[in-house]
């Protein structure tokens, strides 16, 4: 399934929802969506990975690379994953321990992420 | 025995062709459905390492992808980069992935390779046996009936 990025604003939040194939083909465009909404001001992202089907290193490395800049600028980042492949994925990287990760949008929002 | 042999030009847009050969080879060859995604990410993990190495050294030869359905069911991605290249892998703890000096190359070569060993059980890379390059060996057991 090709990538799908919808994004849109929640309170001070902008939740970008992926859904499909995260892959070496596809990041380029997460990478660019990403960079395009902090470069555009928002300080609050919430990427909610819920409709990711696949996930790998270029995905994880651009996810990471986004978070590191919103940092630079003083920003929040969430990511809001739940599927059980997904977190396995996370945990095998470590980068459980890096990244914010939330069951729900709400969740992560409420947590001011 | 049954071989099946991919070879592709090093373009990110084959690796996604490359994972769905190697999950349909898998699941007629009777690996467990439970894995099926890691072969799917592995394969995936590997080629694509391939094409970044051949795209960083500006290597137009082709990733070559052997699959074999025989026991056990082994995945063989070569790459034709300089072996001190290929085998220059390694994977990076929690304190240096968010480390703000690392690029994002180092740390997206550090996260694929701690994907592969985290989900190959029986892993190896080594040099190709001929020529320059490097091999990734995957494989998983078909305990088959």
């Amino acid at each position: 399934m090709e990538l799908a990025l919808t994004s849109r604003t929640v309170g001070e939040h902008t939740v970008l929802e992926v859904g499909g194939e995260v892959d070496v083909y596809t990041a380029p465009r997460l990478r660019e969506e990403l960079l395009a909404l902090i470069d555009g001001g928002t300080r609050r992202i919430v990427v909610d990975l819920q409709r990711v089907d696949f996930l790998d290193s270029t995905g994880l490395g651009v996810l990471v690379g986004a978070m590191k800049k919103l940092r630079g600028v003083d920003g929040t980042f969430g990511l809001v994953c739940a599927k059980e492949p997904l977190l396995k994925i996370f945990r095998i990287t470590a980068l459980d321990q890096v990244f914010p990760l939330y069951e729900s949008v709400d969740a992560a929002i409420a947590a001011g992420a | 025995m049954a071989d099946v042999r991919l070879c592709f030009s090093p373009a990110p847009v084959h690796v996604r062709t490359a994972r769905l050969v190697g999950v349909a080879v898998a699941r007629r060859a009777g690996l467990r459905e439970e894995l099926l995604d890691e072969v799917r990410l592995a394969v995936g993990e590997a080629c694509a390492r391939a094409v970044a190495l051949h795209r960083q050294y500006g290597l137009r030869d082709q990733v070559e992808v052997t699959i074999s359905d025989d026991e056990p069911y082994t995945v063989r991605v070569v790459d034709r980069a300089p072996v001190e290249a290929g085998l220059g892998l390694s994977a990076l703890p929690p304190d240096e992935l968010a480390d703000e000096s690392l690029t994002d190359e180092a740390l997206t070569v550090g996260v694929g390779f701690a994907l592969l060993a985290g989900l190959v059980e029986d892993l190896q890379v080594r040099p190709v046996a001929e020529g320059i390059g490097t091999e990734v060996r995957m494989s998983w057991p078909l305990h088959r009936r």
